[in-house]
């Protein structure tokens, strides 16, 4: 749900960043905020358990710059991974204009990305979206590990609309604001064609 | 798209601000804030410098998202109002219009007597307010009223916001 502020010449977009816990969701905002210009972000809001883990969301607003006149301004969150903490991904997901899925390389960890995703598209449905119809990119995150799985088999798995795949090493920065370049980019897009 | 998009034009705006304006001096509040049930926040009034009105906005909506979770889960329909007291400053969040969240935060200088009174006095012209807002909405997206600035921008304007 995009928000148009035409008495603040603004323009809000909200996007989720969604996967199965430990997966580096928390981990790529955090590398959002340290690399982003200050004058362009807000603070980094985090609701965790003491253990680090999301408890309920994170969240980071940032200015992308100027189109037309209007600052386009992303806000992104993130979910509480673990399964049980299912009732707060929904609410998460209100108003969602794009979704970013971070799935996490290790081969121990395939059936829990599946879950998640899975878990993603009933989510989804439940908030009377559909993910084959919203932008969405999939970043396959940890490719550092000892075992993460080959490229083209994470795809196979996961793929589930030739979305862009991008590889990430989200504390180290790698593969991050490509993703989050091309998820904001689909949302703009997405904007021209629902204005 | 199932939540629509909020489209809020000068006009309203001014409309709505003066009336968070008025409930402010009302109640004798520090600042008022209206803040879409999403996290998106519509307009501040008051002390609000000091404040980061961005994430006040998104952690009101997952406390209203929350506790209306909780209330379904025991079987309410909502909760309607919600409170928090500090040792200074109090916090009173309310639902206006069924859409949007009324953040009202007050000091030693109002009770939770006042603001509850004052809510309740401002909430119906706000909400009729914010109906106004929400038809605009409606209308600019079936292109009847004002058009989206981003009908007609280009690869080129996406492109120059990431610097390629
Ligand atoms: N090796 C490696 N570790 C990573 C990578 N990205 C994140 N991590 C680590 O993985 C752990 C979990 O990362 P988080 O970002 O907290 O995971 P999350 O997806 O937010 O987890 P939940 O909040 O439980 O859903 C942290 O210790 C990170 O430092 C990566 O690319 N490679
Ligand atoms: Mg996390």
């Amino acid at each position: 749900m995009t928000f148009i502020n035409y008495a603040a010449r603004e323009i809000n977009c909200k996007i989720v960043y969604y996967g199965p816990g430990l997966g580096g969701k928390t981990t790529n905002l955090k590398w959002i905020f340290g690399k982003s210009n200050p004058a362009s972000r807000g603070k980094l809001i985090s609701l965790a358990t003491e253990t680090d883990r999301t408890l309920f969301f994170d969240f980071l607003p940032l200015d992308l710059g100027t189109i037309r006149g209007f600052k386009t301004r992303f806000h992104l969150y993130t979910v509480p991974g673990q399964v049980f903490y299912d009732a707060s991904r929904k609410l998460i997901l209100k108003g969602v204009d794009g979704v970013v899925f971070v799935a996490d390389s290790q081969a121990a960890r395939m059936e829990a990305n599946q879950e998640s995703l899975k878990n993603l598209q009933s989510n989804l449905k439940d908030q009377g979206y559909n993910l084959m119809k919203i932008p969405y990119v999939l970043q396959l995150n940890k490719r550092d590990t000892a075992s993460a799985m080959a490229l083209e088999e994470m795809k196979r798995q996961l793929l589930i609309k030739n979305e862009p795949v991008f590889e990430a090493v989200a504390h180290s920065g790698t593969g991050v604001f490509d993703t989050l370049k091309a998820i904001a980019r689909m949302v703009l897009v997405e904007l021209r064609k629902t204005a | 798209m199932p939540t629509s998009d909020i489209i809020l034009l000068e006009e309203d705006f001014r409309v709505i601000r003066d009336l968070i304006q008025k409930l402010r001096n009302d109640a004798n509040a520090r600042v008022v804030c209206l803040v879409d049930r999403n996290g998106q926040q519509i307009a501040c009034v008051g002390e609000a410098e000091a404040l980061d009105t961005t994430a006040l906005a998104s952690l009101a909506a997952g406390n209203v998202a929350a506790t209306d979770s909780l209330a379904r889960l025991i079987g309410e329909k909502d909760f309607s109002t919600l409170y928090h007291e500090g040792e200074k400053d109090n916090l009173h969040l309310s639902i206006v219009g069924g859409k949007v969240i009324l953040v009202v935060i007050f000091d030693e200088r109002s009770s939770l007597g006042l603001v509850r009174l004052r809510v309740k006095k401002h909430a119906g012209e706000l909400a009729a307010a914010l109906e106004k807002m929400q038809q605009r909405s409606v209308q600019a997206r079936s292109g009847k009223a004002g058009t989206s600035p981003f009908t007609d921008i280009t690869d080129e304007d996406i492109d120059s916001l990431f610097g390629k």
